[in-house]
């Protein structure tokens, strides 16, 4: 190993796309960069040089600038550019502009060459033009984090260690000193040329030949009655399992899962860097909702499950910052919402024991559709066999209800205002009686019941049998269709909510004139297009419970004319991810998030938008008034 | 050209051959060669030099690709195992070869380019009783000490003083200090090429900040 070298490439190894090259590519590297002083306010390179080297920032700070002067990007330590103009012509488009002090690392063209062919990763994050690079690299990591992600990004901490001739009381005082759950055992190499030998700080020659953990404190020393005297190399297991540095946080895993071993020392060819720990895998993956849901399944008790409401919004922003669209954070938070009912209906029936008769317990409203979002409450339902007997069964099911009701709440989804709940007696009803409800509804619409139409015509089912849920369904797609007053009804009720008349810098315009200095981008933007949408779906006889899904099969109808359920769609996912957005930086900020922005919060360019998805909103609610007229009563 | 006349030794005949660049050459059209050695102690009679490396560069560039970095075993053993030298290890320092094996190797490096160093009387004086001791003669060359650059401003008697009347310690010259001064990132030291290399970035902002690339030669050399 080149020592001397260290520096560069330790350096490098931070960011990417260096951050991802093997070893023996970043010792390459490292051995060709040219080192160049730049003194703040002095140019780098003018348009139409020629580029013979990408450009590392080694300290300081620089901005590119267009040729009008306009300031194209302001880069620091860590980042590169120049690779545009090496792929291209090898001419400066951009000049450069040493704001800071600045040490630049050259890569002569050959090398930078060299890793485009030697790796993909770096050859795509060098050739993709900023906006599109940075979301393919993120799908990228989405895809496969855990396989790309170097086990050296997580190991950061420089390991402690002590000699086999140590006593174990020497060693837990060293990892008291430094907060270390374990220390790394050295000895001297067994012959001069043995192969696992590596140059100490000190300038001798060590090896590193095991670990001492606190568990072998605690079962080697403690349990077994040991004096503390005890050298640290009797008691080690000589031959530790270990990993090189670029290695896949994958493979460690794997190797800590097979060898039934929480902490693993990390190699930078024999030399120890680091140590890694199963948490550290553990904290670089909670945040992904994957992990979320897999997690949840397995908490113990609903206290557990509770704990977890934090994981939920780390995970949502994390979603949202890798340029998830607002389907797929919806489908998310949906499916982590589903996962907390399903293991509180789970725990449930351990306590209580298998349920009298067969049931199933139903998601309402935004679970249901998939578009849940972090400011959420609850909407759920039971449906029963209809060998439900209450004078029987239904103390059994009132208990669950509350159960889950209870430890949804407590997890951060509120109790329904409208008491929509399976608590409530009213809908924790056996499948026959809720058949007679949406006959009903559809049949014979008042107010109170379109309420409830819009509420309960977006259901699924979360645990138990889906068969009920699914006949419920069939239902209403096949009835609805054929009831033009119930559908008139339905799209009147749509129009309830309306968007706001003009959107400005500082305020929001009312129809009446009136001007506020927030909004509610659910009510004014989201739920009025669910509910058109709606409309339009059970017109159709669309079994989809997704908004967007409902939109394909309308347009696969002669509904919507020309391009409006494209363009409905584009107004429903802007507006979301707006909302969703702003959430995040509530969130970021530590402010409890809501639905609310404030219009002097919004960006020029995202106002430019929302205008015009208001003003698509507006057009689609008209068009549903005129689509769905009233059948007249004379008739 | 006395000294070229004299010079029985090939390798030293070679490096004399080439010359230095005249006093008046713009610093900007110099090459140069970063220097850096660590030695078993102060004393270039008593004690021998450990580890040399050297780097070519000039104001635009630093080539770490033409590195160059020897170990060489001390004439005298060395008996204190007390002193340590980080990253060199005792056993590496016993199968070196001996500074005669790599003196054609260091003087062809140095041809043609002004030696840079921190601190100008180590190199200077170690590497020239080396030679001497091998090839029976001695080898005086230019340097530009990056040391006594930083020593001219901050070390200038007059403010010296004045700093010292103000109860102000004087500014350190050290080159991890000298390097904070101009922005240049901390590297860990106590490694012969990293401090050439790092001495190299410390000229280039010295004459940056200071200079310019026309100043001559002569201005900045000792």
């Amino acid at each position: 190993m080149q020592v001397e070298l260290l520096e560069i490439r330790q350096h490098m190894a931070q960011f990417p796309p260096f951050e991802q090259l093997s070893d023996d590519l970043l010792d390459e590297l490292a051995s060709q960069v040219e080192v160049g002083y730049f003194q703040a306010e002095t140019d780098i390179y003018h348009h139409g040089d020629a580029v013979e080297y990408l450009h590392y920032i080694r300290s300081g700070a620089i901005d590119l600038y267009r040729r009008n002067g306009d300031l194209y990007n302001r880069l620091s330590e860590g980042d590169i550019f120049g690779q545009f103009d090496l792929l291209r012509d090898q001419r400066v488009r951009f000049p450069a502009r040493a704001i800071e002090d600045t040490l630049i690392y050259f890569i002569p063209l050959a090398a930078f060459q060299h890793l485009c062919e030697a790796d993909d990763n770096f050859a795509d994050f060098v050739e993709v033009e900023r906006p599109r690079l940075e979301s393919t690299v993120d799908q990228q990591r989405k895809g496969h984090e855990m396989l790309v992600t170097r086990v050296r990004k997580l190991a950061t901490r420089a390991p402690v260690m002590v000699e086999s001739g140590a006593t174990v009381q020497e060693a837990a005082q060293r990892m008291g000193e430094h907060s270390a759950s374990s220390v790394l055992v050295l000895a001297a190499p067994q012959t001069p040329d043995d192969s696992h030998a590596f140059t100490h700080e000190d300038g001798q020659l060590r090896r590193m030949i095991g670990i001492l953990t606190d568990h072998d404190l605690r079962n080697r020393v403690l349990a077994k009655g040991r004096p503390t005297s005890t050298t640290v190399g009797e008691l080690i297991d000589e031959r530790p399992i270990t990993i090189q540095s670029d290695e896949s946080v994958y493979e460690a895993m794997l190797r800590m899962l097979r060898n039934n071993i929480h902490h693993l020392p990390v190699l930078y060819r024999r030399r120890p860097v680091g140590v890694l720990h199963l948490s550290d895998i553990v904290r670089h993956e909670t945040n992904s909702s994957l992990y979320l849901v897999d997690n949840i399944f397995r908490q113990p008790n609903a206290e557990g499950l509770a704990t977890m409401s934090r994981d939920v919004r780390a995970a949502f922003v994390r979603m949202v910052n890798e340029d998830d669209n607002s389907q797929m954070v919806g489908s998310s938070l949906s499916s982590i919402g589903r996962a907390f009912t399903r293991r509180l209906l789970e725990l449930a029936e351990e306590e209580l024991g298998p349920p009298p008769v067969p049931y199933c317990f139903m998601a309402l409203g935004s679970m249901a559709r998939n578009e849940q979002s972090i400011v959420t409450d609850q909407d759920n339902a039971l449906v029963l066999d209809d060998s439900f007997d209450p004078e029987q069964h239904d103390a059994y099911f009132l208990t669950l209800a509350q159960r889950v009701s209870d430890g949804l709440a407590a997890c951060g989804y509120s109790y329904c205002k409208g008491d929509v709940m399976a608590t409530n007696a009213r809908w924790r009803q056996p499948l026959h009686v809720w058949q007679q409800y949406f006959r009903d509804w559809i049949d014979d619409p008042s107010a109170e019941r379109l309420l409830h139409s819009s509420i309960f015509f977006d259901l699924d089912s979360v645990y138990g049998d889906e068969a009920f849920a699914e006949s419920l369904q069939d239902l209403v797609a096949e009835r609805a269709s054929q009831r033009p007053r119930f559908l008139a009804a339905m799209a009147r009720n749509a129009l309830n909510r309306t968007p706001p008349l003009g959107f400005f810098r500082t305020f929001v315009m009312e129809k009446d004139g009136e001007q506020n200095n927030t909004i509610n981008l659910k009510r004014r933007g989201t739920a009025p297009l669910v509910d058109l949408i709606r409309v339009h779906a059970l017109a159709c006889g669309s079994r989809a419970q997704n908004s967007f899904d409902r939109l394909e099969d309308i347009n696969k109808t002669r509904l919507l004319a020309g391009h409006s359920g494209e363009r409905i769609r584009y107004a429903l996912e802007f507006i979301a991810m707006v909302r969703i957005r702003h959430q995040v930086i509530d969130i970021q900020e530590e402010r409890e998030p809501d639905n609310n922005i404030e219009p002097e919060n919004v960006s020029d360019n995202e106002r430019h938008n929302l205008k015009d998805a208001f003003q698509v909103l507006s057009n689609a609610q008209k068009f549903l008034k005129f689509r769905y007229p009233m059948p007249s009563q004379k008739r | 050209m006395a000294r070229h006349q004299q010079a029985r030794d090939t390798a030293l005949e070679s490096y004399f051959d080439v010359g230095v660049p005249t006093p008046e050459t713009p610093i900007g059209d110099v090459p140069m060669l970063a220097m850096d050695m660590e030695t078993t102690g102060l004393d270039e009679q008593r004690h021998a030099i450990v580890s040399i490396g050297v780097v070519p560069f000039d104001l635009r560039r630093i080539r770490l690709a033409e590195r160059r970095y020897w170990v060489v075993r001390p004439p005298r053993p060395l008996n204190e195992r007390s002193i340590t030298f980080h990253h060199i290890t005792h056993s590496e320092i016993e199968q070196a070869p001996d500074l005669d094996d790599v003196l054609d190797e260091l003087l062809a490096a140095m041809a043609g380019r002004i030696v840079v160093v921190h601190y100008r009387h180590i190199e200077r004086t170690f590497l020239n009783a080396a030679v001497r001791a091998r090839r029976g003669e001695g080898i005086h060359f230019p340097v530009i000490d990056t040391m006594s650059l930083e020593a001219r401003l901050h070390r200038q008697p007059l403010w010296a003083r004045f700093r010292r009347w103000m109860g102000r310690p004087p500014a350190s010259i050290r080159l991890p200090d000298s390097r904070t001064r101009y922005g240049l990132p901390p590297y860990q030291a106590h490694h012969a090429l990293i401090d050439a290399m790092a001495t190299a970035e410390l000229l280039q902002a010295q004459i940056a900040h200071r200079y310019s690339p026309e100043t001559p030669l002569s201005e900045i050399w000792s």
